[in-house]
């Protein structure tokens, strides 16, 4: 079977084993689109509030689902020596994680397509006015948090931390990130900070697909940060890979 | 490769962890089509053994050929070849159990039917049994389950019974004895004595990263043991004694007992089992193996 196939193979594998585990599924699935519609319902009257809260919730969602996923899976398969197995087949290393990463980025697809559907049909957002932003700042997105997740896992010491280890990260970043309100009600060394980050760039980019509708020649600078974070995540990803536990 | 060639060749192995030297200096050959046990207490090197014989480690020195392959540098090819049952490793926690043979099938280029693997590692009455759910010997046979689907030529198993019941022993003494008939070769670690006597055809004992003997069980058993006689003489007391050739001796008890006109009893000659032969070479370590 070619490496295509059986990345294949593994992806349909992957989105069976995700559905079975409805705990982990709601973790990461569900609580985004809580949020949206919690915070949606809280600033229903102020449409400025809104147009910062769902791209800030689509971010957040590309987030959880990548990064913090990933981390928490490969922690979990790399503790139980399911890695270790699997790198004992023929099946190549590379075709195992498209088929994992390519399941972390459908959730991730997935709950930006229900977010485009409320942005239209209960937050009176429109439908994205930029397109093209809307791919690139996804895709990269996705590229980004899933390598991160990937590269993470190898500082977890195990699953038990886990939650703890991704939730440092997660919380104080979607905190200073633009999430729920617009960076400059920050002071100044939290919001140089949230700058530094990654996320706010996916969000800036979000939003201008979904509400401003801005061109991505405007959104440069977002896409340099996010970049030298992709490239800096993809590396480690790979370079730190390992499939067995480390005792 | 030709079908003489041995199937895994291992020469002055070595593998450091900094100072500590956990293989120091293996050699040793295994037959195509050969059971071969490695055979040892916790600690010996027999785990790091096998596993850079599998591709997991690199070794620090030395010389390893397994199937033609160096198995450091992980080609495809050998893995399609080779069966793994590592000595303790986990599984999905939401897989059913011939879902998870069937993924397995699908990694090899040729392999076996699924039924076919879960019938004869027993697993057939319970298909779709999530793999969480499985007894510890039911996992088991599901690791074995997945390492032979995809037909391969040489099986690893590292310490394959550990925790099984004695009838599950049996079992899976049987199914690894199939595994022979159908000309495969098998590398397996144990520290179960029993298990090396019935199943290998030759077996190391290893110690301290070293290996101390090596030979089929029996001749092993012969070679650095003597006879052990033991009788009771005319005053009813219990003798033994160890010859290393016990033929005078037992010409001498028998002229005697022809002399007086009455029969030895309970004269027996014994050589010594595996389990004296490893408790001897091991001795240090006896507790941790009793």
């Amino acid at each position: 079977m070619s490496a295509a196939a059986l990345s294949w193979r593994q992806y349909r594998l992957e989105r069976r084993m995700f559905w079975r585990n409805p705990a982990a599924a709601f973790f990461s699935f569900f609580l985004p689109l809580l949020f949206l519609f919690l915070f949606g319902a809280i600033f229903r009257d102020s449409q400025e509030n809104l147009d910062i809260i769902v791209p800030g919730i689509a971010g957040l969602s590309i987030m959880a689902t990548t990064f913090n996923a990933l981390a928490t899976q490969m922690t979990f398969l790399r503790e139980q020596g399911v890695l270790k197995r699997i790198h004992g087949t023929p099946l190549p290393g590379g075709s195992y994680l498209a088929g994992v990463i390519g399941s972390a980025a459908t959730n991730a697809v997935l709950q930006i397509a229900i977010v485009i559907v409320a942005a239209r049909f209960v937050f009176d957002i429109g439908w994205p006015k930029n397109w093209v932003d809307l791919a690139v700042f996804t895709l990269l997105g996705i590229t980004c948090f899933a390598a991160l997740g990937v590269a993470f896992s190898h500082v977890i010491p195990n699953f038990e931390a886990a939650p703890a280890y991704t939730n440092i990260v997660f919380l104080p970043m979607i905190f200073i990130s633009s999430v729920f309100y617009n960076v400059d009600v920050l002071p100044q060394f939290l919001a140089d900070i949230a700058e530094a980050l990654p996320l706010i760039h996916v969000i800036n980019g979000l939003k201008a697909a979904l509400v401003t509708g801005a061109p991505l020649t405007d959104q440069l600078s977002d896409l340099a940060v996010l970049g030298i974070w992709t490239v800096a995540a993809v590396f480690f990803a790979i370079r730190g890979f390992s499939w067995t536990q480390r005792d | 490769m030709s079908q003489s060639a041995p199937a895994i060749l291992v020469r002055d192995l070595r593998k450091s962890y900094g100072d500590h030297e956990a293989v120091a200096g293996v050699d040793f050959e295994v037959a195509t089509g050969e059971i071969f046990g490695l055979l040892g207490p916790n600690g010996a090197g027999k785990t790091t053994t096998v596993e850079i014989l599998e591709g997991y480690r690199q070794r620090s020195d030395g010389i390893v050929s397994v199937l033609g392959f160096d198995p450091q540098q992980r080609p495809r090819a050998l893995r399609e070849r080779t069966g793994i049952v590592l000595q303790s490793c986990g599984m999905y926690r939401h897989i059913r159990v011939r879902e998870a043979v069937e993924q397995w099938a699908g990694f090899y280029p040729h392999p076996r039917s699924v039924d076919e693997v879960l019938e004869i590692t027993g697993l057939s009455d319970r298909p779709d049994e999530p793999a969480r759910s499985l007894s510890g010997g039911q996992k088991r046979r599901l690791d074995l389950a997945l390492a032979l689907v995809g037909d391969p030529d040489l099986i690893f198993l590292d310490e394959p019974t550990t925790g099984f019941d004695p009838a599950a022993r049996r079992e899976a003494w049987a199914t690894i004895r199939q595994l022979q008939e159908l000309g495969k070769t098998v590398l397996l670690t144990t520290h179960y004595l029993d298990e090396a006597q019935a199943l290998c055809d030759r077996v190391a004992i290893i110690k301290e990263g070293r290996i101390l003997t090596e030979g089929p069980p029996a001749t092993l058993s012969a070679s650095a043991g003597r006879y052990r006689v033991a009788w009771r003489d005319e005053h009813g007391i219990a003798q033994e004694r160890e010859e290393e050739d016990p033929t005078a001796l037992l010409h001498q008890l028998t002229s005697a007992a022809l002399a007086r006109g009455s029969g030895i009893e309970e004269i027996s000659v014994t050589r010594p089992t595996l389990e004296d032969v490893y408790l001897e070479l091991t001795a240090d370590e006896v507790d941790e193996v009793v």
